[in-house]
């Protein structure tokens, strides 16, 4: 978290949503001076791909608008690029002035602490690696190729590996939550015919947190040796009872009060 | 993208002829059309597309035996020449429509099926936008039948939408028109039709003119909204699915002259996923993106030194000409399919380019490979032509991608030396060369892996791939040597001793794995021919292994190999010469002493009779007497002089019988002494140069008669 300004109603408004996670390779001459240009330009894209094929110019009355804007605060590091957002919504039908404009769909790119990752890149390339999508496929679809054409970069999904997701675990039960805490729910998946079969595991979020502490030597710094040492835990206590060892099955969905995770990259912010 | 039908217009443009002319109504003959050959029955239906919107029908269609398929399209056509019903929902048409459609889809049809078909349809038929659809061509369409359908449209039978729906497949099927001198002289036509009220001065429309007053601005005399930026809907996705899955059925696998269209785009098919790399971008310039427009706006409002758009880029003169203005794709992955960029991109040294096209390549290779993500595994063929592509490129530009580099050490891990095998073998051969001990573990130990637990076949596959990577690395550094060395790039590994540390250690590698093969296959002789083959890329000391393994071998050595070795050692004394005159190496004597050991066993074995006797050399040829008794082969001493070795005994024979003509057995003893000189001269008559080079050089003859002492070359 940086010391920029942030804007509580746009953060806000990230959670509690389902964002699908994609990586994006670096872009070609993006500018933010441009966001306005960029606006009226994926209007007119997505307008032309959702219409029936006639051509459409930009500028013209289109019923959707898109937006781009910055999202401040969202930064790890300070080197790090500001967040963009990009929201599509649709003109209201309703001739009021003050008929508001429903948001269809949005997404956001932000850079994920870029300095390590990616070295030096030349000055014409925005590094904004990570691109979270909420709404309709089609709507990503056609938003996704629009900057990979404008841009010449490249988006692929991206999947969390039950490494990851056992870290996250760890870090949100070592949160503190003030309001009600939801049940910490871990989902396995166990390769079967002809289904797979699925276990939950489901512990109070206290106890979770309990656990955790017991665990974690030094606050606000979490170790790999911690997080499997956390993992076993709940691994060895669900072996008492069932019989199951849940070290050899796959964990595929993390979910905590403050936020879940799914192996498919999905992802939803709660608090 | 411009359709190339725009440019081919702007220069086979003849003057426009009067819109009047062309407005004559005429009515092609319809009875003339006849099924082109027999087609040999359905082919089989693919079931890996699943692009089909009918698979019902598809199915039904491939079950029934081979002419009858091609009766029921007969039926159809000739119904619907006749087409005298109207009624849309009879069962006839509609059946006869279903085995129309399914026939398209399957394999396309025939041009004179879209002859009667487009006439029908633009002649006021109510299914005429179902029949529109499916007019996919197996091979070509004809002209002429393209000239009826637009005098179809002069007569206006058939709805606006109609008209329009013909000209998106006209856009799309542009390319598949055998000739279209006749269709450019129409273009007057296209242009009248704006003004009527029924098509209307569209957007589209409006649009296209704009783009083609680009290009040919005295053509056009239309006034247009100036600076009009428009979208298009991609509009040949209705067919482009059907037609490359066709194209690829019907003519096995594409030539390379054609364009490289691969697999198709989302709107067929929802598994696909959205961002698939695999169709290669097409050229457009990166006046799409805003901030470069801008740039490029900016400089030529008043002057005409514009940049040269990508899209106009043909031939190789216009490269030339417009080398210093050309503008970029506004993907880089789209140079892929276009050689004129290739040469350009060669030799530009912009930083931008090259990681343009690093990022999108690592990712699509990373995102397509087959065996890394398993939901790619029906997209098998749309990955191995990708990987062809990729190949040729480095073939073109003569050095590899280190994204593909990068891609192969993540994947040959996990690799199955099965899928793709062929063309992850020849990208192997394109490894950049760089530290061996770096390579090692990603690339020689998971090849080494599979290579001896697959089959001969691939592990001859293996060893040539092995030997186009060191062939690769030799070239780049004889290319290097010529160019400049620019200080700031001269990485260790560029320097010559590293690539004589990482040649070197290659070779060893290369020693080991086929070795061991030689033992796994049982000295199989197609085994045999391809280490060979690598060995006389470039020939090394360690040709010594080899005599090992003949030795072994000794009972079924066919002459063919026998040949190859001596090549080999001639080679290899020829290098070891080359190799000398640089000086630039800074060879350690105990190179130097192996070197001299090495010499010393080949005069052994070829020249004094003492093969296999005293060497101390690791990789020496001694063996025990024990062993040699084992093998039981007599006169184990002799066995590889220039006499007995299988490769010259045949000199050995030819000469003897010659020399004594009525003397039916072979007495190989008679060679010595005088005869031993003259059997050498008659070897180098026979053009064995490079023995004669090897002889003269490191065996010095005490006296020209009878004794022979070896000695070295001094170094």
């Amino acid at each position: 978290s940086s010391t920029e300004n942030v804007d509580p109603q746009k953060i806000a408004f990230l959670l509690r949503k389902q964002w699908t996670l994609y990586s994006v390779t670096p872009m070609y001459k993006f500018s933010y001076g441009n966001l306005k240009e960029y606006s009226r330009l994926l209007s007119a894209f997505v307008a032309a791909e959702k219409q029936k094929g006639l051509a459409v110019e930009v500028g013209n009355d289109l019923g959707i608008k898109v937006t781009l804007s910055t999202l401040l605060g969202l930064k790890g590091t300070d080197q790090d690029q500001v967040a963009v957002l990009v929201q599509i919504a649709s003109r209201s039908q309703l001739p009021f002035e003050n008929a508001e404009n429903k948001v269809v769909w949005s997404g956001w790119f932000c850079c994920i602490s870029g300095d390590d990752l990616l070295e030096s890149v030349p000055e014409d390339f925005t590094c904004l690696s990570l691109f979270l999508a909420n709404g309709a496929e089609s709507y990503t679809a056609i938003v996704g190729s629009w900057f990979q054409k404008t841009f010449d970069c490249y988006f692929s999904r991206l999947t969390i590996s039950p490494l990851n997701l056992a870290w996250m675990a760890a870090m949100w039960t070592g949160c503190k939550v003030d309001s009600h805490m939801a049940a910490t729910e871990l989902v396995f998946s166990v390769p079967c015919i002809p289904q797979s079969l699925d276990i939950s595991y489901a512990i109070h979020s206290e106890d979770a947190k309990a656990l955790w502490d017991t665990v974690q030597k030094t606050p606000g710094e979490v170790t790999q040796e911690e997080v499997n040492l956390f993992m076993d835990c709940l691994y060895s206590h669900f072996h008492r009872h069932f019989k199951i060892h849940l070290s050899a099955t796959r964990l595929v969905k993390v979910s905590t009060s403050i936020a879940s995770a799914h192996c498919d990259g999905n992802i939803k912010v709660l608090d | 993208a411009l359709p190339s039908w725009e440019i081919e217009g702007m220069q086979q443009r003849e003057n426009a002829k009067n819109p009047k002319q062309a407005l004559q109504v005429r009515r092609s003959s319809l009875s003339a059309w006849q099924i082109g050959e027999r087609t040999a029955g359905p082919k089989t239906a693919d079931l890996k597309s699943a692009q089909k919107h009918e698979k019902g029908k598809q199915q039904s269609a491939s079950d029934r035996a081979g002419n009858s398929t091609q009766d029921h399209l007969e039926q159809a056509l000739t119904y619907f020449e006749r087409g005298k019903s109207s009624d849309n929902f009879n069962e006839v048409l509609q059946k006869h429509l279903a085995t129309v459609e399914s026939i398209a889809l399957q394999r396309g049809l025939s041009p004179e099926g879209l002859d009667v078909l487009l006439n029908v349809a633009l002649s006021g038929h109510l299914v005429n936008t179902r029949i529109l659809k499916c007019l996919i061509p197996a091979s070509v369409i004809a002209e002429s039948s393209v000239v009826s359908a637009v005098s179809w449209l002069c007569v206006g039978k058939c709805s606006g939408s109609t008209q329009l729906l013909f000209l998106r497949w006209l856009i799309a099927m542009f390319d598949f028109i055998d000739h279209k001198e006749k269709l450019h002289a129409l273009y007057g036509f296209f242009f009248c039709s704006l003004q009527d009220e029924k098509l209307g001065m569209q957007p589209h429309l409006q649009a296209l003119l704009s783009l083609y007053k680009l290009f040919c601005p005295e053509l056009v005399s239309i006034t247009l909204p100036a600076k009009m930026k428009t979208y298009f809907k991609n509009s040949e996705s209705l067919w482009k699915a059907a037609i490359n899955t066709i194209r690829r059925r019907n003519q096995g696998t594409s030539p390379t002259s054609q364009q490289l269209i691969l697999g198709t785009g989302h709107p067929q098919s929802r598994k696909r996923k959205w961002n698939t790399q695999l169709i290669l971008p097409a050229c457009s310039t990166d006046a799409n993106n805003p901030t470069r427009s801008k740039e490029i706006n900016h400089a030529d409002i008043l002057s005409h030194s514009e940049s040269f758009p990508v899209e106009q880029l043909h031939t190789f003169s216009q490269l030339l000409q417009n080398i210093h203005r050309l503008e970029f794709p506004s993907q880089m992955g789209s140079v892929l399919r276009n050689s004129l960029l290739l040469h350009y991109i060669n030799c530009i040294k912009d930083e931008s380019i090259y990681l343009r096209l690093y990022y999108w390549m690592g990712q699509t290779l990373q995102e397509e490979c087959t065996w890394y993500k398993l939901d790619n595994q029906q997209y098998e063929e749309e990955f191995k032509d990708f990987l062809d592509i990729v190949y040729k490129t480095e073939c073109f530009l003569q050095e590899g991608f280190s994204s593909c580099e990068e891609f192969l050490y993540k994947s040959l891990p996990l690799w199955d030396g099965f899928c793709c095998r062929s063309q992850i073998l020849r990208l192997v051969s394109w490894i950049p060369l760089s530290s061996f001990s770096e390579m090692k573990p990603h690339l020689c130990e998971p090849l080494a892996q599979l290579f001896f637990t697959s089959s001969l076949y691939f592990k001859c596959s293996v060893l040539e791939s092995l030997k186009e990577l060191l062939q690769n690395w030799l070239n780049w550094h004889v290319m290097q040597l010529d160019v400049e060395s620019d200080p700031k790039i001269s990485p260790l590994n560029t320097t010559l001793s590293g690539l004589v540390n990482s040649v070197a250690e290659l070779i060893h590698f290369v020693g080991w794995i086929a070795t061991v093969a030689l033992h796994l296959e049982n000295n199989a002789t197609f085994l045999l021919y391809f280490i060979l083959d690598f060995y006389e890329t470039h020939s090394c000391p360690s040709l010594v292994f080899i005599c090992v393994r003949i030795q072994r071998a000794l009972k079924s050595l066919p002459f063919v190999h026998s040949f190859r070795y001596r090549t080999n050692l001639v080679a290899a004394k020829e290098n070891e010469l080359i190799k000398k005159t640089i000086l630039q190496f800074k060879f350690s004597s105990q190179t130097y002493q192996e070197y001299n050991q090495y010499i010393m066993a080949m005069v052994g074995c070829l020249w004094t009779s003492s093969a296999f006797q005293k060497d101390i050399h690791p990789q020496g040829i001694r063996l025990d007497p024990e062993v040699l008794k084992k093998t039981r082969v007599q006169e184990v001493r002799n066995s590889f002089n220039i006499v007995h070795h299988p490769a010259l005994m045949g000199y050995a024979i030819l000469f003897l019988q010659q020399a004594w003509p009525e003397d039916k057995t072979l007495n190989f003893n008679l060679i010595k002494g005088r005869r031993w000189n003259w059997y050498l001269e008659y070897l180098y008559v026979q053009g064995l140069q490079g023995l004669k080079l090897f002889i003269e050089s490191s065996i010095n003859r005490v006296s020209q008669v009878s004794q022979t002492k070896s000695g070295n070359v001094q170094v």
